[in-house]
């Protein structure tokens, strides 16, 4: 057991059992899977991605690069880190050989979002952290604190217990403020724009199975701050080595904090490797912890209060020498030193644990994503923010609203750290315009940083420049299985920039994205340039920072409510009466009625739409057709304005008809149709397809505003406010005048292409005289909290006839066999009014509308556009696909074939005996009666070219 | 029954889209309260507010136009809700819509100007309760904070993925109007339930 | 999620908002004496500068009134917001033909 008999924030009285790779062990609270695995002995963890190695913890954060896990209960998860595992009663899991595997079935966990508005939002909680949301929380401004620890303190949480009951008593006061928001287990993970910021919430992942089910296991928060005060610290960087990846080679830090935070003494002969002052903390530390511990230091000249400490706890020290290579295979065994920088090999030095200090980069990954300019320091061996920016205080740096304070910011020592935190809060405060005081410091000690660091990014070694060495153990990317040689291999092909260098050799790709390996590649790169690397530079930090889960994204887009279903009034109805339904758009609309057969079953498609088709057309059957667009007019020159939007004609229209009408865009392309009704002299009601509902108010809105101010209109929608019942067929005249008795629905008193006002039990209703079947057929407009109640009493009235509800797909196969075009499915955005054989509805008359000009162009002139036209198969019994191509010819052989169009409708249809289809054809007008051929299912299918009517092509059905 | 047999003065019932959801916000935790506020007329008015005709629009609404972006007024039994520079949207009650309508429609005679009648078009909910901002704050951008979005508030926006207009009703910030697109207001009271899973209170 | 501040609601999420292309193209007078080049021209052709331009947007999901931004289109930083009618701000003058 490595698990010291005291010490550590963890709770002892309570032991928390768990299963790794098949074996039990046991933990306490406060542990991570990473910490609890040390305790018990476990150094390998994984194995890697390409080579097979055996990998081990190499660090104590979310900068892990090797020990990959997936958590197998309560629900299978890839791809963690055991060190970002907070371990939980029951916990199962094994370690990963790079790859995980995804769950077979759904996560039953819920994610959700919540979003959030602050003054200052402050990122870490670590000694700047605090002081900076105190600061601001001192000042009365709403503050957000996010910290991705399960408790405050961020780097005090390694040592032992340093400013632990200040760190207690900052956090007291923050969450007894009113409008100081602090979350913990929270991740910001990207900086979006105009302080946007993303973070995700472990909120109940270390509870296990105990989670409650109605709470969200993760959560993303949708942060908008004023002022962004970055205090995310830095990551400590290791040196690079050959074998360096073996299991028990590990941060120095890393090592101090499994000391300190979890009571483990992670190995009892340790080495470590630094090149700064920064790791001898840790050495001494763990010597006084019990362990034999030796120092290698390629400088000379050390520190002479640490030189004194390490005398006073017995700790050997090698100046002058570096590890070149380690020895063992599960664990590490020991290390090769040689002279620095001589370079002479002169010891093996046996251990159990290989501490490894290079220097500390500051996390600037939300700096940088929110637009900052970062520059090398040779004195850290980092880039650091630039400071002068605006929005940047005196011991930070920063871009408008976002400054960096503490470690991020290249502050070096803790009295740095919490007078920065502090001086930045201040500063962001006077941005919003709030006088401020910095908090006091609470009382630290010296720090003891007192020479400078080398910076060294991989050990010197006989190395064949070409970079050809595949048996490279010096890995750069532990996680990538990329080495020294595989960022030669890349300069060596002639790269030059860090970013080909990420993308030929892997390097930051992984999970980690390179936390400790992207400096060090760009430093080996620049080394092998020959360039300095203050100019060779890094690679973009993109967001997110750490992983997150799709789920946790999708939040509770899923299921039910994944994406708004719309429906109509009379939905209910549908339901109630067995309709299948198709999405169109957001919308769900009834696609048929099935009924059931004699057997039993339910009647198939080509059964249901024949029988609703028969009805439409020898004797009476409705629909729901609410959710066409609806958009008010109104204003004393809504005339004029419907004039200029459509092509035809609206003003002259009087009020109670009805006109179809055809919107162009500039380019004289159909927009939309619709019917125009109107409603008085100064009030007309458009319909819109329902797809294009939005799209047309949002254009027609365009043009009144920005083209035609002085119009004197207003739109509005009203869509829903409205039920709208086609009631079809020969027999609709008798449902009609059933339901609404004052009403004369003779021909004569009610033609065609005119409305009416009437009653429909006791309700106000604007019945229309439109058909889009060819049939006698009445359009039944009530607002629509009684569209239920008029729908039933036409279903009811219409008893006696066999009325008939119909879907989508009777609705199509009608409008079809009368050759009128469905705008978006017939028509593409490159057709226009003539090529539907549409130009009686383009006005001559008017001097200018939308789209006029275009019909003029020499292009849309041309004998040879396609036109809408029918398509009768040869064998009628052949249903051509949708989108099928027409060809001027059956012989496919000689490549490419001259392709004439797309079958755009295709259908079975009762009336006309079989299978018919519209096609936009090349000069189609000009083919009728010719022989084409459309290619489907890798045949050709020889079909007529027809005139796009093929029904009732006189005209004799619409009144009845 | 057919059609024949119907007499027009017995009218049919209305029927909410939201009609047989109450159970379900009821069942939402004592936190947050969610009714609908069924058949409530509902106009949206256009007119210049400098123009001749606000003073006699005033008179109609018993108040001037709100004509400040993004606020409402209260005016009797009225509620004047800011949709746009010359746009508004008054809620009247149940039954009021037409003799309104006639009335607004008179106000502004034949200058610049509409009303239409949108009553069925938008179903309307109340939200209260200490965890109303925080169930919003699930799906809506905005900023709630009684010192950001005061009592009269109205803001159009998107709560989930749908568009909603919030009316703040009091001094917390606790007690909210909801208008929503009909066709959308299963999905939003879904949402809404959904979202109610799991509160706190606070926030 | 970008901010877009709407001239009448204020600053509001980028989702909240279409986009309709470049600001300030005034239609042609006397459009049927337009040769068709002149007409493609005003048809097809548009501005895409790097820096300043000035463009449409719509406040869809709020107060649906159109309106002109300078946006720059290297850093999507809206620099200017204003209504129609409005003249355009000195700052995209050098965007607009």
């Amino acid at each position: 057991m490595t698990r010291l008999p005291t010490g550590g924030l963890i709770d002892r009285t309570t032991v928390l059992s768990f299963t790794f790779d098949g074996r039990p062990y046991a933990g306490h609270p406060g542990d991570t899977l990473a910490s609890a695995l040390l305790a018990n002995g476990v150094h390998r963890v994984a194995t890697s991605v390409n080579r097979g190695r055996p990998r081990g913890i190499m660090a104590a954060g979310v900068e892990e690069a090797s020990a990959l896990v997936q958590l197998e209960a309560p629900f299978p998860e890839p791809m963690l880190s055991a060190t970002t595992i907070e371990l939980y009663e029951g916990l199962v899991a094994r370690g990963l050989p790079g790859r995980g595997t995804l769950a077979d079935r759904p996560d039953p966990g819920r994610y959700d979002a919540m979003h959030v508005h602050c003054d200052v939002l402050v990122v870490g909680a670590g000694p700047a952290g605090l002081m900076a949301a105190l600061t601001a929380a001192r000042a009365g401004s709403r503050v957000a604190l996010v910290d991705d620890q399960p408790m405050v303190g961020g780097s005090l949480l390694g040592t032992r217990g340093e400013l632990s009951d200040w760190s207690a008593s900052v956090l007291a006061e923050l969450t007894s403020t009113p409008e100081v928001l602090v979350l913990s287990r929270t991740t910001a993970f990207g900086y979006y724009d105009d302080g946007f910021v993303l973070a995700l919430q472990k909120r109940t992942d270390h509870l296990g199975a105990a989670a409650p089910d109605n709470a969200a296991r993760q959560r993303i928060w949708r942060i908008r701050a004023k002022q962004v005060i970055l205090a995310t610290g830095a990551h400590e960087r290791p040196v690079v080595f050959a074998d360096n990846d073996r299991p028990g080679v590990m941060l120095a830090q890393a090592g101090r904090t499994y000391l300190n935070r979890y009571g483990v003494l992670a190995g009892n002969r340790i080495v470590v490797f630094t090149t700064n002052d920064s790791a001898y903390v840790a050495a001494v530390e763990l010597a006084e912890a019990g362990a034999e511990v030796t120092v290698v230091d390629p400088r000379t000249d050390l520190a002479p209060f640490w030189a004194a400490e390490c005398a006073r706890v017995g700790i050997a020290v090698r100046p002058g020498h570096l590890v070149t290579g380690t020895t063992g295979e599960e664990r590490v065994t020991g290390v090769h030193l040689a002279a620095y920088p001589s370079g002479g090999a002169s010891a093996t030095v046996h251990c159990d644990l290989l501490l490894v200090s290079g220097g500390w980069n500051p996390t600037v990954h939300l700096f940088s994503q929110a637009g900052g300019k970062l520059e090398y320091d040779a004195e850290l061996g980092a880039f650091l923010p630039v400071a002068g920016l605006p929005g940047a205080g005196v011991l930070g740096a920063g871009v408008l609203g976002v400054r960096v304070s503490g470690a991020a910011a290249g502050a070096v020592s803790l009295a740095d750290c919490l007078a920065g935190g502090a001086a930045e809060a201040v500063a962001a405060l006077s941005d919003l315009g709030v006088a401020a005081r910095p908090v006091a410091s609470p009382p630290v000690g010296t720090d003891r940083v007192e020479t400078a660091g080398l910076v060294l990014w991989a050990a010197p070694v006989e190395i064949s420049l070409d970079g050809s060495d595949l048996s490279d153990t010096r890995f750069v990317d532990l996680q990538r299985d990329a080495t020294v040689s595989d960022v030669l291999r890349a300069t060596g092909a002639g790269l030059r920039s860090v970013e080909h260098v990420k993308r030929y050799t892997t390097i930051g790709t992984a999970h980690d994205q390179g936390k400790t390996s992207g400096l060090i590649a760009s430093g080996i790169t620049a080394d092998a340039l020959g360039v300095d690397i203050a100019d060779l530079g890094t690679t973009t930090f993109r967001p997110p920072y750490t992983s997150v889960s799709f789920a946790a994204l999708a939040g509770r887009d899923r299921g039910a409510i994944f994406d708004p279903v719309r429906v109509t009034a009379i939905h209910p109805w549908h339901i109630e009466h067995g309709a299948q339904f198709e999405d169109v758009g957001q919308w769900k609309r009834p696609l048929c009625y099935p009924r059931r057969t004699a057997s039993g079953g339910l009647e198939d498609l080509p059964a249901v739409v024949a029988r609703e088709t028969r009805a439409a057309r020898t004797g009476v059957a409705m629909m729901d057709g609410s959710t066409l667009g609806k958009i008010n007019v109104q204003g004393v020159d809504a005339g004029e304005f419907l004039d200029r939007i459509y092509t035809n004609i609206i003003s002259t229209l009087k009020p109670g008809f009805v006109r179809y009408a055809v919107m162009c865009g500039m380019d004289g392309m159909i927009l939309d149709d619709g019917t125009v009704m109107r409603v008085a002299d100064t009030e007309f009601v458009l319909t819109t397809t329902t797809g294009n509902a939005a799209k047309v108010l949002d254009w027609l809105e365009e043009l009144a505003q920005t083209e035609w101010p002085d119009l004197r209109v207003h739109l509005t929608s009203v869509t829903e406010q409205w039920a709208t019942i086609p009631v079809v067929g020969p027999l609709s005249r008798q449902v009609i005048a059933a339901v609404a008795p004052a009403l004369d629905v003779s021909n004569e008193a009610f033609g065609f292409m005119t409305w009416r006002s009437a009653k429909i039990v006791g309700i106000e209703a604007r019945i229309c005289r439109i058909s889009f079947s060819g049939e006698l057929a009445y359009e039944v407009n009530v607002p629509s909290w009684y569209g239920i109640a008029v729908w039933q009493a036409l279903f009811d009235a219409g008893q006696p006839y066999g009325i008939t509800p119909y879907g989508t797909e009777t609705m199509h196969v009608l409008r079809a066999e009368k050759g009128y075009p469905i705008i978006g499915q017939d028509t593409d955005g490159t057709v226009t009014p003539q090529d539907l054989g549409m130009s009686w509805v383009v006005s001559k008359k008017k001097l200018d509308f939308v789209g006029k000009r275009s019909f003029s162009r020499t292009e849309n002139q041309r004998p040879d556009r396609k036109h809408l036209v029918g398509l009768l198969p040869v064998d009628r019994s052949v249903l051509l696909d949708e989108g099928a191509q027409v060809l001027a010819d059956d012989d496919v052989s000689q490549l490419p074939v001259a392709m004439l169009g797309h079958v755009t409708s295709s259908y079975r249809s009762v009336a006309l005996g079989g299978t018919f289809g519209l096609a936009l054809v090349r000069s189609g007008r000009d083919r009728i009666g010719e022989r084409l051929f459309a290619w489907q299912d890798g045949e050709v299918v020889p079909v007529t070219v027809t005139g796009p009517v093929l029904y009732d092509q006189e005209g004799a059905r619409r009144d009845g | 029954m057919t059609a024949e047999h119907v007499s027009p003065s017995k009218l049919p019932m209305p029927l909410s889209p939201l009609d047989g959801w109450q159970a379900a916000f009821d069942a939402l935790p004592d936190v947050v309260a969610v009714s609908e506020i069924t058949f409530t007329a509902q106009l949206n008015l256009r007119v210049d507010p400098s123009g001749a005709a606000a003073g006699a629009v005033a008179k109609v609404l018993g108040s001037a136009l709100p004509v400040q972006p993004c606020t409402s007024t209260r005016s009797g039994d009225f509620l004047l809700l800011w949709l746009g520079p010359d746009e508004w949207l008054i809620l009247a009650p149940e039954g009021a819509g037409l003799e309104l309508e006639t009335a607004l429609r008179e106000a502004i005679g034949d200058g610049p100007g509409a009303v239409t009648d949108v009553s069925a078009q938008r179903s309307t909910l109340a939200l209260s309760g200490p965890a109303s901002r925080e169930l919003l704050a699930k799906g809506c951008s905005i900023d709630l904070h009684p010192k950001v979005s005061p009592t009269g508030t109205c803001v159009q926006t998107l709560v989930a993925q749908t568009g909603i207009i919030i009316v703040v009703r009091d001094e917390t910030a606790s007690d909210f109007l909801l208008l929503v697109r009909a066709s959308f207001a299963q999905y939003f009271a879904a949402w809404l339930i959904d979202a109610g899973v799991e509160l706190t209170g606070g926030c | 999620m970008q901010l877009i501040s709407c001239p009448w609601c204020g600053p509001r999420e980028e989702a909240e908002y279409h986009y309709g292309g470049q600001a300030h193209v005034a239609y042609p007078h006397e459009v049927g004496a337009l040769s068709d080049a002149d007409w493609a021209h005003y048809l097809f052709f548009r501005d895409n500068p790097r820096g300043p331009f000035a463009e449409r947007w719509v406040h869809a999901a709020g107060c649906r009134r159109w309106f002109n931004a300078v946006r720059d289109t290297g850093t999507h930083e809206i620099l200017a917001v204003y209504r129609i009618g409005e003249p355009q701000p000195e700052l995209g003058r050098q965007a607009s033909r």
